[in-house]
């Protein structure tokens, strides 16, 4: 398949299970509401050493937060809800929390519950208190710049973690310019979050290693300086190649924002073809068949 | 289809138990059968066709019309549905209902709303002592739910009140909130009489105006903007026209207290 002169391989995506949440960090103003979120989600590229996979999913104008002020929607996701409890119950605490100003408020309804405030509510050591309105639980905990209002509760959902595209360039500049292009198309569409650095990832990984306990090293199959030293995937005119991995609440949204990224980077010069990674269909439930998407 | 509707013949000579009529209850009975339901009035009981001229409709909303305030009970333990009275209502409107909604157009008697767990009661005009309260012996009053009173409420509104929300827009008495236990009581009127808060050891009271007295047990914490009125305000949106103001940065002086009861209440007076 050729979109835009770019071929489209034949082969897929796999991807797995997880579970997902959605939090409403809200603040004085939009940028104190991403300084809390960007730090809630930092070293989170990766279940592999993170514990979680999380980023923003989008800004929230006022009349969209539940207390009026300006917000930022984030997603976590992790491989169980027993992990999911942990980070998000860490994040907040240590990172939400402590930001100036902020509140944070379920964004999804519904699954299983994960304790928010709930979990955090000891801080107020004692003088917290709880307020519910609307159906909704909320716990005010005394903070040096006033109070930090936390919602009880946020709900689940079974999301898929590690959809994923890589761009194979001439050029580094051109896979930078073809993924750039990909990141800020996927970034305008709803339940997705990529959550690697800018979206993009340079440090594509295989399973396993040549040490014993490394679960994970690098893909050499697609490190274009290796392309004469292994069993290389790249073409001699490929130079760089760099992979977007996406976190969806569902598969529909990851398929969704695979073809936006896609159909953008191939819209770039300089980009050659576009592959997927896999185990070979054997570990992820979730199979994204790149040229099923762009057709 | 309309609502079924119980119209008032004339005022019962004693106190009516209002409490056999629920909207669950009526499903299903033709207004033969309804009539024939017997209410205790005094040491006697009267069928409901005696009292009430009955027009068939759905049961689902109820309307009593030519309310009068010797009919007690009214939804009383309530779960769902909705009660319309055209008029005022005696003592113990809603005692213990968890679901459905009651609208008076007329006053209230005490104890509206008390120990009521869910659903929402709206009152048009005035409600006697004990909105929202615990009945004498109770060690628990209102536990969840929405009130929104229009007129004046009677002392001690909010009496061991748990949880919930109580909106009293006109002029609130004396020791409102008094045992309180947790839950909020929002007074948007021009006057609070003296002494709310009296025993609270938890809850919020929200004052658009400063009592009249406040107890010596509370202690000031100074001028704040607090977050969760926000909430507040965003919840009642377009019930309650005087705290639309807390939806625009509220700015309150709050005051802990009662110490003499644990003093982990707080009395929240708007400021500016």
């Amino acid at each position: 398949m050729i979109v835009n002169g770019v071929a489209v391989e034949d082969t897929f995506a796999e991807a797995f299970g997880m579970k997902a949440t959605r939090l409403v960090i809200t603040a004085d103003t939009l940028a104190w509401a991403h300084t809390a979120a960007a730090a809630m989600t930092g070293f989170a590229t990766s279940v592999i050493a993170c514990g979680c996979e999380a980023g923003i999913e989008r800004a929230l104008a006022p009349a969209e937060t539940p207390d009026g002020r300006p917000g930022v929607a984030v997603l976590v996701f992790a491989m169980s809800l027993k992990d999911l409890q942990k980070q998000v119950g860490n994040r907040v605490g240590q990172c939400v929390m402590t930001a100036a100003g902020s509140a944070c408020f379920s964004g999804l309804d519904g699954g299983e519950s994960l304790r928010l405030g709930g979990a955090l509510r000891y801080f107020g050591d004692g003088f917290q208190i709880a307020k519910k309105f609307g159906g909704r639980r909320y716990w005010r905990l005394p903070v040096m710049d006033g109070e930090f209002i936390c919602e009880d509760v946020v709900g689940t959902a079974s999301g898929v973690g590690g959809g994923n595209f890589l761009v194979l360039a001439a050029s580094r500049a051109a896979a930078l310019a073809g993924t750039e292009a990909a990141v800020a198309a996927m970034r305008e569409l709803p339940n997705v979050i990529l959550p690697f650095p800018g979206g993009i990832v340079r440090s594509g990984s295989k399973v396993g290693s040549k040490y014993p306990g490394l679960k994970a090293s690098t893909n050499d199959a697609y490190c274009p300086t290796l392309k004469g030293q292994t069993r290389s995937a790249l073409a001699p005119a490929v130079e760089a190649v760099l992979e977007i991995v996406i976190d969806g609440l569902s598969a529909a949204d990851v398929a969704a924002a695979m073809r936006a990224g896609i159909a953008a980077a191939c819209a770039q010069g300089g980009v050659l073809a576009i592959t997927a990674g896999n185990y070979g269909g054997k570990l992820g439930k979730h199979h994204f068949h790149l040229r099923e998407i762009m057709a | 289809m309309s609502a079924l509707t119980l119209s008032l013949k004339a005022p019962p000579r004693q106190r009516v138990d209002m409490s056999p009529l629920l909207p669950e209850r009526l499903s299903g009975l033709d207004t033969g059968a309804i009539a024939r339901i017997e209410l205790a009035s005094g040491n006697r009981g009267v069928p409901v066709g005696d009292l009430f001229a009955v027009a068939a409709g759905d049961p689902a909303e109820l309307r009593l019309e030519g309310g009068c305030d010797r009919l007690d009970y009214i939804g009383r333990d309530m779960t769902a549905g909705r009660i319309v009275v055209e008029g005022d209502a005696g003592a113990y409107l809603g005692l213990a209902m968890t679901g459905g909604a009651l609208r008076v157009r007329g006053t209230v008697g005490a104890w509206a709303g008390a120990e009521m767990r869910g659903g929402e009661i709206e009152i048009d005009g005035a409600a006697g002592d004990f909105l929202g309260g615990a009945l004498p012996g109770s060690m628990r009053g209102m536990g969840g739910g929405l009130v929104v009173l229009r007129g004046p409420a009677g002392d001690r509104a909010g009496d061991r009140m748990r949880r919930g929300v109580i909106v009293v827009e006109g002029a609130l008495g004396a020791y409102a909130g008094s045992r309180m236990i947790a839950g909020t009581l929002a007074a948007c009127g021009p006057t609070v009489g003296p002494y709310p808060g009296f025993a609270m050891t938890r809850g919020s009271l929200l004052l658009c105006a400063a009592p009249q007295r406040l107890l010596p047990t509370f202690a000031d914490c100074g001028g704040h903007d607090l977050g969760f009125l926000r909430l507040l305000g965003r919840a009642l949106a377009g019930r309650c026209r005087g705290l639309a103001w807390l939806e625009d940065g509220p700015r309150v002086r709050r005051l802990a207290g009662d110490a003499a009861a644990g003093g982990k209440g707080e009395i929240l007076i708007r400021e500016g």
